[in-house]
């Protein structure tokens, strides 16, 4: 069907999946955050100043036919990771640590991730939620001085960074949800800061309405973006669709990373938000179409999959 | 000859009877809802009270049961079930918690012969 079909073989399809679900890295200049691609292309031209790292979707425990091997694909995206010539400043994870909220898969996960040898900032995705306390394990965890279901702030290089939890207490028919008390807090931790302060926003669930059919959105996410309006440089990095995507608002650039895990469909593209699954046969062209797509999404997103070639 | 004839009878007469006992059934049923592609099936159903629903995750990805204040499942992992008996007349609206636009109704009626009026 394409060229990739022709000598593709699966290694090599495998490596241009990894690298879908390598990570993106951040670069702030003049306080507004651009994308430097993934980390082939950050490799190729090292940024000057501050970066971080985001991950996303590891799903750990996730071992149907979309992927059988999620600890795989995560360990060579950490070790790509590592081989980033200037060391990021730190890294988010965007949710979905887990696939079951599994004290095992935490731990795969947190054994895996440590090895970048990065501070590791996270927030919870509905899979990680899923222990009979709804959340008390993810707490435990990764909750240190965190307010309500896990939502914090921080301040790193001068730029102010929000962590949300919109994944707690969804209503039925409904969509991410940040609830009332996590929304007073945020309106309260940007009261009294300069509109010139560059503001990093990160949340599992899109903050923004992608595909509110598939339940790609935030109920109360306007509300949010109503208090971050007066800033100059906003961004907000979500996770949870698997696939990247990019639109900016006025001043607000919004972005969603790639899973390690396995990829989703665009919306409405297929009959779920299931994993995209295919017989091996098949697996080759859907992956090297997924690629070609990936190369069109990134010219308009200024991020470049670059496959392995050795 | 004959012997067909009666045999054939006979097997009307027992498909006759075995559709009568399913069409009107004198108590609680068995009632099962498959969760595929993000929806339960079917997503609206009628039940006689006493009824069991037994849910079941078709899908490669986890859902949950959730009926607030009535019934919550843990989570259900692919092939995963979960069953309620419905006991009192009413309608029940369920969502997936991790999945909310994932939404479906559970219609329970009382029991035919019932006196009772179905008033919660």
């Amino acid at each position: 069907m394409t060229e990739h079909d022709d000598g593709m073989n699966r290694r090599k399809v495998l490596e241009c999946m990894t690298w879908a679900g390598t990570g993106v890295l951040w670069t702030i200049t003049g306080g507004v955050p651009a994308s430097l691609g993934i980390i082939d292309e950050a490799v190729a031209a090292p940024a000057k100043g501050f970066t971080f790292l985001q991950i996303s979707d590891s799903h750990m425990g996730f071992d149907k036919p979309a992927n059988p091997n999620v600890k795989g694909t995560l360990e060579e995206a950490i070790a790509r990771v590592k081989t980033l010539p200037v060391k990021p400043s730190f890294m988010i994870h965007t949710g979905d640590i887990s696939h079951l909220s599994k004290p095992s898969e935490f731990d795969d996960a947190d054994q895996i991730i440590s090895r970048a040898g990065l501070n590791v900032r996270y927030v919870p995705g509905e899979h990680d939620l899923l222990d009979e306390d709804q959340g008390k394990l993810y707490l435990d965890r990764y909750g240190r001085g965190t307010q309500g279901a896990g939502w914090y702030s921080f301040d790193d290089n001068g730029v102010h960074f929000i962590g949300l939890v919109n994944v707690v207490n969804l209503k039925a028919g409904g969509l991410g949800n940040l609830g009332n008390e996590q929304l007073e807090w945020l309106e309260d931790d940007l009261k009294g800061r300069s509109a010139s302060h560059p503001i990093v926003v990160f949340a599992h669930i899109p903050l923004w309405s992608v595909y509110p059919e598939w339940g790609w959105g935030t109920e109360d996410g306007a509300r949010a973006l109503g208090y971050l309006k007066r800033f100059g440089s906003v961004t907000v990095l979500n996770g949870h669709i698997h696939q990247v995507m990019q639109k900016v608002e006025g001043n607000v650039t919004f972005h969603t990373a790639r899973s390690t895990a396995f990829p989703q469909p665009a919306p409405g593209t297929a009959p779920s938000p299931g994993p995209i699954k295919v017989a091996d046969d098949k697996l080759r062209s859907m992956l090297g179409i997924a690629c070609v797509t990936f190369k069109q999404n990134e010219q308009r997103l200024a991020i470049i999959d670059t496959p392995i070639q050795k | 000859m004959t012997m067909i004839k009666a045999l054939t009878r006979l097997l009307v007469a027992g498909v006759a009877a075995a559709y009568l006992h399913a069409a009107a059934p004198a108590s609680a049923e068995e009632i099962a809802v498959k969760i595929g592609n993000f929806t339960f099936g079917p997503q609206e159903l009628k039940v006689k009270a006493g009824s069991t629903v037994t849910w079941t995750n078709e899908d490669d990805i986890p859902h949950t049961v959730v009926s607030p204040s009535t019934f919550r499942s843990k989570v259900l992992d692919t092939d995963g079930k979960y069953s309620f008996t419905f006991t009192t007349p009413g309608t029940y609206k369920y969502f997936c918690s991790l999945h909310p636009h994932m939404t479906g109704t559970v219609i329970v009626e009382a029991q035919t012969g019932s006196v009772e009026s179905g008033e919660h």
